[in-house]
Order: structure tokens, then C-alpha cells, then sequence
């Protein structure tokens, strides 16, 4: 007891917001139960007038008691169920809404460290599990303490010994619900696991499909399915086979409490110790018991598996976040919900609506690394990175896959967390500011370009507050995409991924262009951000982004010299550490590593003209 | 809105589709007999189910109160003892339960083992199709899709068959048992009782229009609940880049409260249906007491009859109860078995030709190849538009034992190539020949039978090293499998592992090392004595030390064998008789190494780009 106590310590802050309801709902519960004893005592006072030849007259009377007793259960029932399986509603409503907020403000590594389908099943699955916990478990265990009781107190105001022969199977039903119970619940439990050996089997031999069917594998592949399928189904049955007795031996025993009262009972109505009214009363109770008994050992199962999900999902629950402002920075959540996004990049544009003529220019941030080092996953990616970016101006990071460049620019958003002291904005350390502020100067396209199921202009004006028509638009134009959503049916309005139309990669590179610059930023992170844009229109979309982004800090990774010539200043990252830096044209004349790059650059764009 | 519209379009089902039904059916025929057996149980279970309260009425009439009456075939069977009469009548209840627990158990049992040999065969059916199923499916169709037909799909299936339609059956039976008895009982108070069915049937009917409006939002809300969530998980660094934590926050507590509002609603609904089916419940005994009572007092009736009616007035309300339940299994069941169905239906699109117009190879067949003015595009022509061509006019003859090196930048159709040979795809136009025989003509398997295949990214299986390299095929003797494992210089390594050849491999093989899982591909390749190979980039992730020992290996396999290698490795191509340069769909160049160098056409800007780096290292090992 005191460790399911313990163990459901997470529920206590729901359960107390709940509590004036949770009180009126017992209250309710108790009338529900005292009209429930009611309608067989009224039957047995019923009964025996109509043996003793009662008038026709008193008959109505019993009749008109007993419609005021059923409504009156029924009223109570009504409540009892809205106020209490209601309350459950509610409270996994809040649970849901708590547990989303909270993953909002967990690291990326986290992400990275927990599948999603994991956690999806977390805030869907074992969220219900906590819900029935909270909603019919609650209910019916009141429920069924207190119809036990009632019960057992009037039964034996009728007759003790009756009761006592009556009340002699029900530990039995219970011993029986909670023995089936657990051991359905244990097959079951393994035949789930089956099925995802079966599932992995499915899984396993359509990736590997090819190799299947070169080497003319089908048969055997059958042949491995039918055995594992045969397993499953053995298991089931070794469930079926215990289910299917779990519910007949129930029956069995009920109906063996019925059997007890024809017999007993039938006895001592010929002794002349009850009534034969008692006797029928006693019937009714005893078939009213039922649900209350079954429904013992349910709720036994309830809790079990409720506080299993529970800790399941307090486990993320209580995940610290990983990088989240210092404590002295932290504001109220009131003053968070008003200014988060950004303000749109207005139109330039002399004649435009939107354009106010006087644009002043955006002033972009100084970023610094200091002597950087950072590791991830116990690998050092970077190593001893001094390198500073004057507001206004470009750098360019070339080098080969892995050598750290996306870390390197993660860093900036503290998307991931370097060490204390080592990345400046302004001259001031990042940890310095708020994340909702930090992030709010930057626009970073990230390397996989991420759309959300939503319509271009929604994804467009994802990071922004209010954007006009006209400023996505400007947004859409920077980034290269205009004319491609010209030729979309709904324009700005159409659906982007599975449930609308699939953009190309080049595409998708735009959109997420676009968003990152309608956000005005101070600075502009490009993570291999056009690789999938033919060279023509990435020298269109740089010499666009020149212009606006005048005055701002960008930052861009690239594999092409194309995309990186224009730089202010070029690092040649390597394994971590800058092993090249300079412009173009230094690069050119001393780099080694950026001259082959050129070299091979040049070899390919004679290949593709080949 | 068009959101909110695609998911309900999802959701939306018809209950009951005669079509569906009865293909579904035809999984049970098969095991016609143990649902005859099954059915028998439950139509038992359903008669003996009315015995209880009978034995109740005679007990009270005959023993608890004496009355006046006409005495029941059980009469006659029964003490005058009022004692051993009681005792008597328990015994014959305590029989009735017995039999009844036989019965239940007997008709759960068989149903369930049908609905599970018929969803093992229905499993069986579809995975097989799957292995039937053209390649071109697979790039189209995820595998998670896929994986949901034959397991989650089927298993909806399944609770219908166990529980959805037989006990629907099961509850009719009793109902229509509870109302014969009553009738023979009594038929005026039968008649007064059953005056308040047709008012359950219309609280019913009316609870269950409401409630599957509100299951209907509530399926709606999950599922968008489910998009955003999923949507929004994988792209948590967006929402955290972009401060919209507290903008995707809102909109998921409107999802939320969405669903919050229709599972109250369906709360609401269910507290209005109980209360009334309760308050149902206690007019019919109101109306027994009151109508019976009056009968009672005149003498007409018993009050044994009486007790019955009460008892099974209170039974009969819980099978009209649970109808509304079985209907959301019945429609949840329809969805998937119309998901299903449209996996079984997709056709083959490549099959072996009919046996009669296979023709017979030779046996001395050796492996020659040829592709004849070859064209192919991955998606199927449209209406005018011409194809997006992966392969253009491909005209290319390889002789029986010849090693050919196909090299070209990334996307101009090498493993296309190598697909065509295996006949994972059909060509558009042209031909493609084995020994000179089309394809299209030869028997799949013995086909494939006769390449062997070493991919880029090396597949292995779950199941131990030498599952792996026999791939389950009697054709690979142990001497083979061990031959195969000391060509590819493999054997020192698997000796140095405690359990051998037996070693276990875990799925996708994650504890072996990519050269390791290379490796033992090659030997899978080489065990499998094929006339022809094929290695698809097959050294491009090996490590230097792997592809030392490989070279070797690699020399051996292809002597005396016409060879396909598409290769990274400059060792490899070199050594090749003869180099095929495809570059965007088209044959371009080919010839030996030092001829195509000589050219400096595509073959040596190629070399420069991608091998260049390679000789240098290579040599310096030499």
C-alpha cells in the first residue's frame, strides 16, 4: 500500500486541484449507493404483502416507491459518473498539456537520445493507462468499498447467517480476479513481445528485400515467417486457453452464490427465519454484487499498470532540462507568452504598402569563439577553436563530412551546450542572455530541412509574429521560391508533405531560407543550406541575401566554392581544429585543402557539362 | 480546414460491408467444422443460461410457498422433502453452472483458435504476396506501412472474430432464449414486461448515434494529436530555433481541449445511458410486481413466476448493452480488412513466365550478358510525357568469364544496371539477355539462382554467421559454406569467435564492424558458387586493412566468372578486362584502364575526382 502511496506521488498536484470535485463526487457516490439499497428492500417489503394478501391499493404504493427510488439512482448515477470519470478527463488533459510543455523545453540531445516513437507512446499509451487510474479506477474502487459495505450492513439486518454463507465465495472471486488477472496480464505481456519479433521479422526481410531476392531467398524467408508465426499463435492460445477460462469461472462462482441463497436461503424460509420478500431481496443484492466484485480485481490491474505508466512518464517528466537559462535570468511564464517570436523583415521596397521608406538597417552581433573545445557523446568534435566574426560581416566554413562544421554553428543557438566561457555575442557569453532572447537574433537554416504539414505561408512565417501577405512574399522572393509557388495550385496556401504536395530538396532548402530571413535576424546561420539548389539559382538567392542581409552576421557552410568565394573570410575546418583561413583569393594562393576543393569543383562542373 | 478533413476521411468506415464480409469469411471455411462445434457450444451456453432463475421459481413455489399450480415435468423428479428437495434443486443448479463453464470455455476456446489459425493463414497470405511483390513496390511503399498490414491490421481482425460478431450471436440467442421462456411462463406478464424493450432499443439507438459522433471526433482529435505531436518531436530544434514553444504549445492544448471536449461528451453520453437503462430496468420490475402482484393476489399467478420474471428482467438489458460496443470492433475491423485487401490486390508485376513457354536452357549455359538498345525509367509512363530515362539506348555485351568495371558519378544508373540483370525491374523498351535468352522468358528463381550479389551497404540477418552465408538454402554444403569463409580471408576471424560459424548476428547485424559484415557477404556470395557476379560498390566501405585482404579474395572469386563490378577501388577496376563508363544514362566510353586514360574524356576527369587519392595510398602499400 504505502508504496503504490509512493508511487502515485506524481498524481497528488492533479488529485488536489480536484479536490473540492473529487469530494462532491463521493458524496454523490454515497446517495447513488443508498438508492441502490433501496430498490431490493422496497421488492422484499413488496413481496411479502403480496403473500400476506395485500390490497391492490398498497400495491401502487410499493410501485410508485419504487419509480422514485430508480429515478433517484439514476439522478445520482448520472452525476457520479460526470463528476468522476469527468474529473479524469480533465486531469489527463492537464497531464497531456504539462508533459508537452515540458519536452518543449528539452534539449536536442535528449531528441536524439529518446526514439520518438518512445516517447509518443509515453504521451499516448501510458497516458491512458494513467488516465484509467485516475478516472474508472478511482471510481470503482470507491465504488466498490462502499457497495460492499452497505450491502454486508443490510444483508445482515436480514439475516446474519445467511450473509455469512452468502459472503463465504466472494474472497474466492476476488482471489480469482486478481489471480487471472495478473497472469493474463504476464501472457499477454509476452505475447506483445512476439509480435515485435514478428514485426522485426516482417521488418527485417522487406529492407532487405534485395538481397531476399537475389539469391532467390523467398521460400526460406516463408519458411522462417511460418515458424515464428506459429509461435505467435501458440502463444495466443496459451492466453486463450486461461482467458477462456477466466470469465466461466467467474460465472460459475456468482452463480454459486446463487445456489448458496436458493438453498440456504430456501431453508430458512421454510424454518421461518426470513420472509420469502428476503429471500428475493437477497437474490437481488447478490445479483447486483457482481459488477462491484468483478470489478475489484479490474481495478487491481488498473493500478498496476496505471502506476507502471505513471513512472514512465515521470521519467520525462522530471528530465532536467539541459540547457535553459540560469535561474537569475528566468522569467515568469506570463512575461515569456508575450514577446517570443520575432518581429517580420519589412518590405524594402520604396513603393510598397508594407514599406515605411525610412528602413533602418539591422546592426548584425559579433560572435566569438574562445579557444572552443567541445566534446559530444565522449568524442571531442571540436577542438581549441579561436575565431572571431565582426557584426556585418561572412564567414564561410568548408571541410570534409565530420569535421564539426554543424556543431560549430549549433553552438550559437545552444542547440547544443558549450562550455562555459566560450562563445561570445557581442562580447558577451552566450549563457548571458535568455534562450527566448538569444535565439530571437538568429536565423538558422539547418542542414535537413525540417517543414511542418502545414500550408507555405504558415511554414514560411513559422518563427514570427503576424506576418503580412506581402512580407512572406518578400520572404518567399529572397529565398528563391516565389515563382515555384506561383505554379502551385493554392499559392502560399498550399500544404506542404505527405498531406499536400512533396517539394523538391532544392525546394524545401528555400522555404527554409525564406523563414529563417522573414525573421529579420541579426544573425544568419546557413547549414549546407543549398546543396540541393542548382548553382544557378544559389548565386541568384547569395547575391539576394547580400542585400538584405546587409549589415547582419552570416555565417555559411558549404561544400562549394561557388556558395563561399564571396566570403568576408573562409576557415577550413578539419577534425575539429581550423587548419586553413583567409579569403578566396589568400585561400587560392595557400591553402591546400581549399585548393583542391577548387580543383575538384572545377573537374565536376566539367563533368556535368559532359 | 482540409487538415482536419483528411484525417476524418481516414477514419470514416462503413460498420458492415457485405463484400468485405464475406471475402473475410472465406479465411473461417477451412475450419468450417470447429466453428460448427464452436457455434453448437454457444447456442447450449445461450439455452442453459434461462435454467437458473427456473430452478429459483420452482424452488419457491414448490417448497418456500405452497400454492396452488400446475406442476412442471420437474415435479415429478423432485422429494416431497422440503430438505431433500432443496438440496435436489441446488444440485441441478451447481450441474447447470458446471456445463454452463464447459460450454463458455469450449465455444471461447474454439473461436479464439479459429480467429488465430484463420489470422496466422491471413498473415501468411499477405507476407507471402510481399515476397512476391515487384521491387519497384517496395520503393514506393515504406516498410512501417507495410509492417502495419501484417501485424497491427490483422490482429483488429482477429478481435472480431473472437469477440465482436460470435458474441453478438451469443447475446441475441439469450435474449430471444429469456423471452421464449418468459413467454411459456406467463404470456400476459411476458407481454406487460417486454413493453419496455422497444424503449431500450430506442435509448440504445439513440446512445449509440451520439456516442459514435463522439467516437468519430475523438479518432479525429487522436489522430491529429498523434500528427502534431510526431511532427512536432522531430522537429523540436525547429519550434526551439525558431521560439515557438509557445505558439506549438497552443496549438497543441487546442488539439487537446478538442479531445478533452468530445470524450466528455461521449462521458456525458454513456451517464445519461446508464442511469436510464437502470431506470428501465426498475419499470419492468415495477411493472412485474405491480401487474403480477395483482395476479398474485387473485390467485392466477405464482409467486415463484413472479421471482423468475424479476431475475430475468434483470438479465436481458445486458446484451442490448453491449451491442453498442461490438459495433465500433465491427467497424474498426472493416477498415482493416479493406487495407488488406488492397496490399493482396496489388498484382505481381514481375512473375516467371508459365512454365510451358519457359524456355530450357542450355545446361553448358555460361553466363554471357548483353543488354540490347536498353531503355529504362523508374516511373511508369505518363500520358505524352516522356519518361525520366535512367537508362538510354544501353547496348553492352559481356562474353562468358569476362570481368567488366562500370564506373561513373553518382546517379548515372550503375546499380540500375546491375537491377536490370537480376530483373528486379522490366526495361521499357529493348532487351535484356542472359545466356541469350530474354529475361522476361527464364524462370525467376533459377535466374537469380545463378548470380551472386555483394551490395554496398552489406544486409545480414538476424540469426548466426552461418545462417547468414547459407541464407537457408539446402544448396550450400558445410564444405561450401567453409571453402567460401578461407577465400574471402575470413576464417581466422571466425575461429577467434567462441562460438564459430554459430556466432550469433543480431538484426542488421550491429555487432559486427562494416568490413566484418562485408565480408562475410563476399563469402555469402562465393559459397553460393555463382556463375556470374555481381558487387555493387561492394568494396567502397571497407576499411584499407579489409580491402587488403579482399583484393586477393576478389582476384580468386572472379576468374573463370562474368563479373559486374561497380567499384569505388581503383584495384578492382584496373584489374578488369574491360571498363564501362556510364555517365547520365548513357554508355560513354569503355575499354581497359591505360586506353581510357589515354582518351582523357570522361573516364579520366573521373579517375582524377574519385581515384587519384587511392593510387597514391594503394601504391604506398605495395
Amino acid at each position: 500500500m504505502i508504496s503504490i502511496a509512493k508511487r502515485l506521488q506524481p498524481l497528488y498536484p492533479y488529485l488536489w486541484r480536484y479536490r473540492r470535485r473529487y469530494l462532491i463526487g463521493f458524496g454523490v457516490l454515497l446517495c447513488d449507493v443508498a438508492f441502490w439499497l433501496a430498490i431490493p428492500m422496497i421488492i422484499k417489503y413488496a413481496i411479502d404483502d403480496l403473500q400476506q394478501g395485500a390490497t391492490a391499493d398498497k400495491l401502487v404504493l410499493y410501485i410508485r416507491w419504487l419509480v422514485v427510488a430508480a429515478l433517484g439512482k439514476a439522478f445520482f448515477l448520472f452525476w457520479k459518473r460526470i463528476i468522476l470519470i469527468g474529473i479524469s478527463r480533465e486531469a489527463e488533459y492537464d497531464l497531456r498539456n504539462d508533459l508537452y510543455r515540458h519536452l518543449n523545453r528539452l534539449s536536442l540531445t535528449y531528441f536524439q537520445r529518446n526514439r520518438t516513437g518512445d516517447l509518443m507512446s509515453r504521451a499516448t499509451n501510458d497516458m491512458n493507462a494513467v488516465r484509467m487510474l485516475l478516472g474508472p479506477g478511482i471510481m470503482y474502487s470507491l465504488n466498490t468499498v462502499v457497495t460492499l459495505l452497505a450491502a454486508l450492513g443490510i444483508m445482515l439486518s436480514i439475516s446474519p447467517k445467511l450473509t455469512f454463507y452468502c459472503f463465504l465465495l466472494m474472497p474466492v472471486v476476488v482471489g480469482v480476479v486478481v489471480f487471472f488477472g495478473r497472469r493474463i496480464h504476464e501472457r499477454f505481456e509476452s505475447i506483445q513481445a512476439l509480435l515485435s519479433t514478428l514485426s522485426a521479422k516482417v521488418q527485417e526481410s522487406l529492407a532487405g528485400i534485395r538481397v531476399v531476392r537475389a539469391y532467390a531467398q523467398e521460400e526460406a524467408e516463408i519458411a522462417r515467417f511460418q515458424e515464428a508465426n506459429e509461435e505467435y499463435v501458440a502463444q495466443n492460445m496459451r492466453l486463450v486457453r486461461l482467458w477462456g477460462m477466466f470469465y466461466p469461472s467467474l460465472e460459475v462462482l456468482l452463480g454459486l452464490t446463487y445456489v448458496m441463497v436458493l438453498w440456504m436461503g430456501g431453508r430458512e424460509v421454510v424454518n421461518g427465519n426470513i420472509t420469502i420478500g428476503s429471500f428475493v431481496a437477497f437474490n437481488a443484492y447478490m445479483g447486483q454484487l457482481t459488477w462491484p466484485m468483478i470489478a475489484m480485481g479490474w481495478v487491481v490491474n488498473l493500478f498496476q499498470r496505471g502506476t507502471a505508466s505513471l513512472g514512465r512518464l515521470n521519467q520525462i517528466l522530471t528530465e532536467e532540462p539541459e540547457i535553459a537559462d540560469r535561474p537569475d535570468l528566468r522569467l515568469a511564464p506570463s512575461e515569456l507568452a508575450v514577446s517570443q517570436t520575432a518581429e517580420p523583415l519589412p518590405v524594402r521596397s520604396a513603393t510598397g504598402s508594407d514599406g515605411d521608406g525610412k528602413r533602418e538597417e539591422v546592426r548584425g552581433v559579433d560572435i566569438e569563439f574562445r579557444n572552443l573545445s567541445f566534446s559530444y557523446n565522449g568524442r571531442q568534435v571540436l577542438h581549441q577553436v579561436d575565431l572571431t566574426i565582426p557584426a556585418g560581416s561572412t564567414l564561410a566554413i568548408v571541410g570534409p563530412t565530420g569535421s564539426g562544421k554543424s556543431t560549430l554553428v549549433h553552438l550559437i543557438p545552444r542547440l547544443y551546450e558549450a562550455p562555459p566561457g566560450s562563445v561570445y555575442l557581442d562580447g558577451k557569453d552566450i549563457r548571458d542572455y535568455r534562450l527566448e532572447e538569444l535565439r530571437r537574433m538568429i536565423g538558422f537554416v539547418q542542414q535537413e530541412t525540417f517543414l511542418f504539414s502545414e500550408t507555405i505561408r504558415e511554414n514560411i512565417a513559422f518563427g514570427v509574429n503576424n506576418a503580412t501577405d506581402g512580407q512572406i512574399q518578400h520572404a518567399a522572393e529572397i529565398g528563391g521560391l516565389l515563382s515555384d509557388v506561383e505554379d502551385f495550385p493554392m499559392k502560399f496556401g498550399t500544404i506542404v508533405g505527405e498531406r499536400g504536395i512533396t517539394l523538391s530538396g532544392g525546394q524545401k532548402q528555400r522555404t527554409a531560407i525564406a523563414r529563417a530571413v522573414l525573421r529579420n535576424p541579426k544573425i544568419l546561420v546557413l547549414d549546407d543550406a543549398l546543396s540541393s539548389v542548382d548553382t544557378y539559382t544559389e548565386e541568384i538567392i547569395l547575391n539576394r541575401l547580400a542585400s538584405v542581409m546587409r549589415g547582419r552576421t552570416t555565417v555559411l557552410i558549404s561544400h562549394r566554392i561557388s556558395t563561399v568565394r564571396g566570403a568576408d573570410q573562409i576557415v577550413v575546418l578539419r577534425e575539429g581544429s581550423i587548419v586553413e583561413r583567409g579569403t578566396h583569393q589568400e585561400l587560392l594562393g595557400n591553402g591546400s585543402y581549399y585548393q583542391e576543393l577548387y580543383q575538384r569543383q572545377l573537374l565536376e562542373e566539367e563533368l556535368e557539362r559532359a | 480546414m482540409t487538415k482536419q478533413d483528411h484525417h476524418e476521411e481516414e477514419i470514416l468506415g462503413k460498420a458492415y460491408d457485405s463484400r468485405l464480409m464475406k471475402r473475410l469469411l472465406r479465411y473461417l471455411f477451412p475450419y468450417r467444422a470447429i466453428v460448427m462445434a464452436a457455434s453448437v457450444a454457444m447456442i447450449f451456453h445461450s439455452l442453459l443460461q434461462v435454467v437458473g432463475p427456473f430452478l429459483t421459481k420452482v424452488a419457491v413455489d414448490r417448497y418456500l410457498v405452497t400454492t396452488e399450480r400446475q406442476p412442471t415435468f420437474l415435479d415429478s423428479l423432485l422429494s416431497d422433502n422440503y430438505l431433500t428437495g432443496l438440496t435436489q434443486i441446488a444440485g441441478l443448479y451447481i450441474l447447470t453452472l458446471v456445463l454452463l463453464f464447459a460450454l463458455e470455455y469450449a465455444q471461447t476456446y474454439y473461436m479464439h483458435r479459429v480467429g488465430q489459425r484463420a489470422m496466422a493463414d491471413l498473415r501468411m497470405e499477405i507476407f507471402r504476396h510481399l515476397q512476391r511483390l515487384h521491387i519497384q513496390f517496395f520503393d514506393r511503399n515504406p516498410v512501417g506501412r507495410l509492417l502495419t498490414r501484417a501485424t497491427t491490421d490483422v490482429d483488429v481482425l482477429n478481435e472480431m472474430f473472437t469477440s465482436g460478431v460470435v458474441a453478438i450471436f451469443g447475446d441475441f440467442l439469450t435474449l430471444v432464449f429469456i423471452l421464449a421462456v418468459m413467454l411459456q411462463m406467463n404470456a400476459a406478464l411476458a407481454l406487460v414486461t417486454f413493453s419496455v424493450l422497444p424503449l431500450i432499443f430506442v435509448a440504445t439507438f439513440l446512445f449509440r448515434r451520439v456516442v459514435r459522433g463522439c467516437y468519430r471526433r475523438i479518432r479525429v482529435a487522436l489522430a491529429r494529436m498523434n500528427a502534431h505531436l510526431q511532427e512536432h518531436l522531430t522537429g523540436m530544434s525547429v519550434v526551439q530555433l525558431f521560439n515557438r514553444e509557445a505558439k506549438s504549445f497552443a496549438e497543441f492544448e487546442k488539439i487537446n481541449r478538442i479531445h478533452k471536449r468530445a470524450f466528455l461528451d461521449s462521458v456525458f453520453a454513456h451517464s445519461l445511458f446508464y442511469p436510464a437503462v437502470e431506470v428501465l430496468s426498475s419499470t419492468a420490475i415495477a411493472l412485474i410486481i405491480w401487474y403480477g402482484g395483482q395476479r398474485v393476489l387473485g390467485e392466477t399467478l405464482t409467486l415463484g413466476i413472479l421471482v423468475a420474471f424479476i431475475q430475468y428482467a434483470q438479465r436481458f438489458f445486458r446484451p442490448i448493452q453491449d451491442l453498442s460496443e461490438k459495433y465500433n470492433i465491427l467497424q474498426g475491423a472493416m477498415a482493416s480488412s479493406e487495407r488488406i485487401f488492397k496490399l493482396l490486390d496489388t498484382p505481381v508485376e514481375i512473375e516467371s513466365p508459365r512454365e510451358s513457354s519457359s524456355p530450357k536452357l542450355a545446361p553448358e549455359a555460361s553466363g554471357s550478358l548483353e543488354f540490347r538498345n536498353v531503355w529504362f525509367a523508374y516511373t511508369g509512363q505518363q500520358e505524352g510525357e516522356e519518361p525520366n530515362w535512367v537508362l538510354q539506348d544501353i547496348n553492352l555485351k559481356i562474353e562468358p568469364g569476362e570481368t567488366i568495371a562500370v564506373v561513373g558519378h553518382t546517379g548515372a544508373g550503375k546499380t540500375t544496371l546491375t537491377s536490370l540483370l537480376l530483373r528486379f525491374y522490366d526495361v521499357q523498351r529493348g532487351q535484356v539477355l542472359v545466356d541469350g535468352v530474354d529475361v522476361r522468358d527464364q524462370n525467376l528463381t533459377e535466374l537469380r539462382r545463378r548470380f551472386g550479389v555483394v551490395l554496398q551497404d552489406p544486409f545480414l540477418f538476424s540469426g548466426t554467421i552461418e545462417s547468414n552465408i547459407r541464407l537457408g538454402s539446402d544448396t550450400v554444403d558445410q564444405e561450401a559454406m567453409e571453402d567460401a569463409i578461407e577465400e574471402v580471408n575470413l576464417g581466422e576471424f571466425i575461429r577467434s569467435l567462441p562460438q564459430g560459424y554459430q556466432e550469433e548476428v543480431r538484426e542488421r547485424g550491429s555487432t559486427l564492424s562494416v568490413g566484418q559484415k562485408q565480408l562475410i557477404s563476399f563469402a555469402r556470395a562465393l559459397a553460393h558458387n555463382p556463375q556470374i557476379l555481381i558487387l555493387d560498390e561492394a568494396t567502397s566501405s571497407v576499411d584499407t586493412e579489409t580491402e587488403f585482404r579482399l583484393r586477393e579474395a576478389l582476384q580468386r572469386m572472379v576468374s573463370g566468372r562474368t563479373s559486374v563490378v561497380i567499384a569505388h577501388r581503383l584495384s578492382t577496376i584496373q584489374r578488369a578486362d574491360r571498363i564501362v563508363v556510364l555517365h547520365k544514362g548513357k554508355i560513354r566510353e569503355a575499354g581497359p584502364h591505360q586506353q581510357l586514360l589515354a582518351q582523357r574524356g570522361i573516364y579520366w576527369k573521373l579517375y582524377q575526382l574519385q581515384y587519384k587519392d587511392q593510387e597514391v595510398a594503394v601504391t604506398g602499400d605495395d
